[in-house]
């Protein structure tokens, strides 16, 4: 029977007051910790997917939608931009520009986006095969690691996008049923969640699905590209039923993309394009030989001087590292962009900060709200003890009667604040991760973002540090107060 | 063993106790007997060494209790002190038998489970050892209470009022308990009391007599 077994017994001895004081400071201690768990882990995945990238160019629009939806896989992107306009940045020997890796996106496979890019986005996040081989040919698909685990990919696979980044099999593309052919190491950055085609593919994927259209609608369906979805709401917007007379596409679009279905025919008027111009050929939706036919070299070809020859065709946006980051030109490059032309620039750090900024506002309120929640804990506890320590003066004057020294005392009520500091701790700790774990969950499933609610921080020792000096403050005047008990006169009333 | 000297206690100018000189030695019994207000409790505090007198010494085995320092007389008491309250009071959180132990525990920081045991089989409390002490009835409270005086074999025993409570047949059995138990680890006994039944049983007392000046 030793002083803290006492202490644990005194302590449990008033149930009621400890599960008041336990909550109280589980609440403050737990909102902490869920808040800087919160903000460590988002901080880190933002900063992982940073990958070096240090402009971003795609359609005018929200320069932070723009970054998000690139970069981040989060929120629909800005619109398009036409190969022509992009050119410039995509083209080799560029003065400032390191590396420019072109986006095209407007599709996913269960909530996993697709993005049409080639070979250079690895470079970026660092990312290697670990089994197969790279996208290459039309519809085939390297899938990165998240996306092989929570699907199940493997190599030889065969899936179907859906256009739109839900979960919606009603938007499910009719054609190009894409085959997985390799498969990603894990990164730790967004290129473990997506899926990477050529951009021939998603061009092509959308395509069809257009070629389809114009046949059962005699209208002039031009220049209606995966990428004009981009950003609109498609619930409801049937594909593949070739049901469109209730939409008008034509008017979503602004840009002229006349006859595109057969753009590259005309780019590459040396090849051969039979199923390019015999469209009519394919009532019936037999497209068996179809396929065949746009497995042509050239639909294969991802270098950049193919890419560059569709000056009409659009991507989403360019991802660009400069040569220097500190040279004048290229920190000017952005607001030149902004300013002179019909795309828009941003810089993710610029636009991350931002995003913390406002995010500070909401996680301000919420910690001074926490602060607050752990102060009032320990008002509690100090009142508490104060309490007990009235109704127990003839219990701390026979301690002394039995032969404890005054310091005895002092230590008991030491002790009994800190083991609920202790308690409310551990408590608190395990609230927030499993905050952080149910919040995990409803954020992989929404934007496939992994999150390690078990993984700790090095500020958990600093708040462990903290509340236990909370517990030690609400205590040392009860311990005091036990200190200098008056056992004389303790025992001579009553 | 226990003895004082020219003992006085003055809590100030008004109320002053002169106490004579007593002293008892192991093995024996000393009755105090006072009505209320004449100091007996300040007397008992004063043995007891929880109370500095403002006059006189109290020796035990030899040693002059407060010439001690006070961590030194708390250590003292714990050791050589049994005491029996009027009332009795118990730590709340813990059973009948933890008591006991805090009290080895807070006295020697150790354990003697046998002596335990065997104190609680003496005074009929072995079924009652787990029990929170407030679940106790006032028989068993005030064997317990005795129980806590005997655990660390103390030198002496000091128990204030411990009959007042009861009805005769019970008075004659806590005295025969107490007068038992002492001899048996072989300290002194002082009671101290205003029950004049106690008279009857101990041929040797002393009578406390301050008139509140």
């Amino acid at each position: 029977m030793n002083l803290l077994r006492l202490a644990w017994k005194n302590i449990i001895h008033n149930p009621l007051t400890l599960l008041l004081n336990l909550i109280l400071l589980a609440l403050g201690i737990g909102l902490i910790n869920f808040i800087l768990l919160f903000n460590t882990q988002l901080k880190q995945k933002f900063e992982n997917n940073l990958a070096g990238i240090d402009m971003v160019v795609g359609a005018k629009g929200s320069p932070l939608q723009m970054i998000l939806s690139s970069m981040y896989q989060i929120d629909a992107p800005t619109g398009n931009i036409s190969i022509k306009e992009a050119k410039p940045f995509l083209r080799d020997g560029h003065p400032l520009i390191k590396k420019a890796v072109p986006l095209s996106m407007g599709d996913s496979y269960r909530g996993y986006r697709i993005i049409g890019t080639d070979h250079s986005i690895l470079e970026l996040y660092g990312g290697e095969l670990k089994e197969g081989k790279l996208w290459q040919n039309l519809y085939e698909v390297t899938v990165g690691a998240n996306v092989a685990k929570s699907e199940s990919l493997s190599l030889g696979s065969t899936f179907k996008s859906a256009h739109g980044f839900n979960d919606d099999e009603d938007l499910e593309h009719e054609h190009g049923a894409l085959t997985v052919v390799g498969i990603l190491e894990p990164t730790n950055s967004v290129l473990d969640q997506i899926i990477l085609v050529s951009t021939e593919s998603v061009w092509s994927v959308h395509d069809h699905d257009h070629d389809h259209e114009e046949e059962n609608e005699e209208d002039s369906h031009v220049g209606h590209a995966h990428d004009d979805h981009a950003g609109h709401d498609h619930s409801g917007h049937d594909h593949s039923g070739h049901d469109h007379t209730e939409h008008d596409h034509a008017s979503d679009h602004s840009s002229d993309h006349a006859g595109h279905n057969h753009d590259h025919a005309e780019d590459h008027s040396g090849h051969n394009h039979e199923h390019a111009h015999d469209h009519s050929d394919h009532s019936g939706h037999d497209h068996s030989g179809h396929e065949h036919a746009h497995t042509d070299d050239h639909r294969n070809d991802m270098s950049r001087a193919h890419l560059l020859t569709h000056a009409d065709k659009d991507i989403t946006s360019i991802l660009i590292q400069f040569k220097s980051r500190t040279n004048f030109q290229a920190l000017n490059m952005p607001r030149n962009i902004n300013e002179n032309t019909d795309l828009q620039a941003a810089s993710p750090a610029y636009e991350i900060n931002r995003l913390y900024d406002m995010m500070g506002i909401g996680t301000k309120a919420l910690q001074w709200l926490a602060l607050l929640i752990s102060l009032v804990s320990a008002i509690s506890i100090f009142v508490s003890l104060l309490n007990s320590l009235r109704q127990r003066k003839y219990e701390l004057s026979l301690l002394r009667v039995l032969g404890g020294k005054p310091i005895t005392l002092f230590s008991l009520i030491l002790i009994e604040g800190l083991i609920l500091a202790l308690l409310g701790y551990v408590i608190g700790m395990l609230l927030s991760h499993f905050g952080m774990s149910l919040l995990g969950d409803s954020l992989s499933s929404k934007y496939n973002y992994q999150f390690q609610p078990w993984a700790t921080h090095g500020k958990e020792l600093l708040i462990f540090g903290i509340t236990l000096l909370l517990g030690m403050g609400a205590a040392v005047i009860p311990a005091i107060m036990a200190y200098n008990t008056d056992i004389h006169k303790n025992l001579s009333v009553g | 063993m226990i003895s004082t000297s020219s003992l006085s206690h003055s809590y100030n100018s008004k109320l002053r106790f002169d106490f004579p000189d007593i002293s008892c030695n192991a093995q024996e019994s000393l009755l105090i007997l006072g009505q209320s207000g004449v100091g007996k409790t300040t007397l008992l505090h004063i043995l007891a060494g929880i109370l500095k007198p403002t006059q006189g010494e109290v020796t035990l085995k030899g040693t002059s209790l407060y010439n001690l320092n006070p961590n030194a007389i708390d250590k003292f008491r714990g050791k050589n002190i049994g005491i029996v309250f009027q009332k009795p009071h118990f730590i709340g959180s813990i059973s009948a038998e933890e008591n006991l132990y805090m009290a080895q525990k807070v006295a020697t920081g150790g354990a003697d489970k046998a002596h335990v045991k065997s104190l609680l089989d003496q005074l009929q409390l072995s079924h009652r050892r787990t029990a929170k002490t407030h679940t106790m009835s006032q028989g068993e409270q005030q064997r317990l209470s005795i129980a806590r005086a005997l655990v660390n074999m103390p030198e002496v025993i000091l128990a204030d009022e411990p009959t007042s409570a009861l009805d005769d047949v019970n008075c004659q059995k806590v005295v025969q308990l107490l007068d038992e138990q002492a001899s048996q680890v072989g300290a002194a006994l002082i009671i101290v009391t205003h029950d004049n039944r106690l008279k009857d049983i101990y041929s040797d007392y002393v009578e406390l007599n301050n008139a509140i000046s």
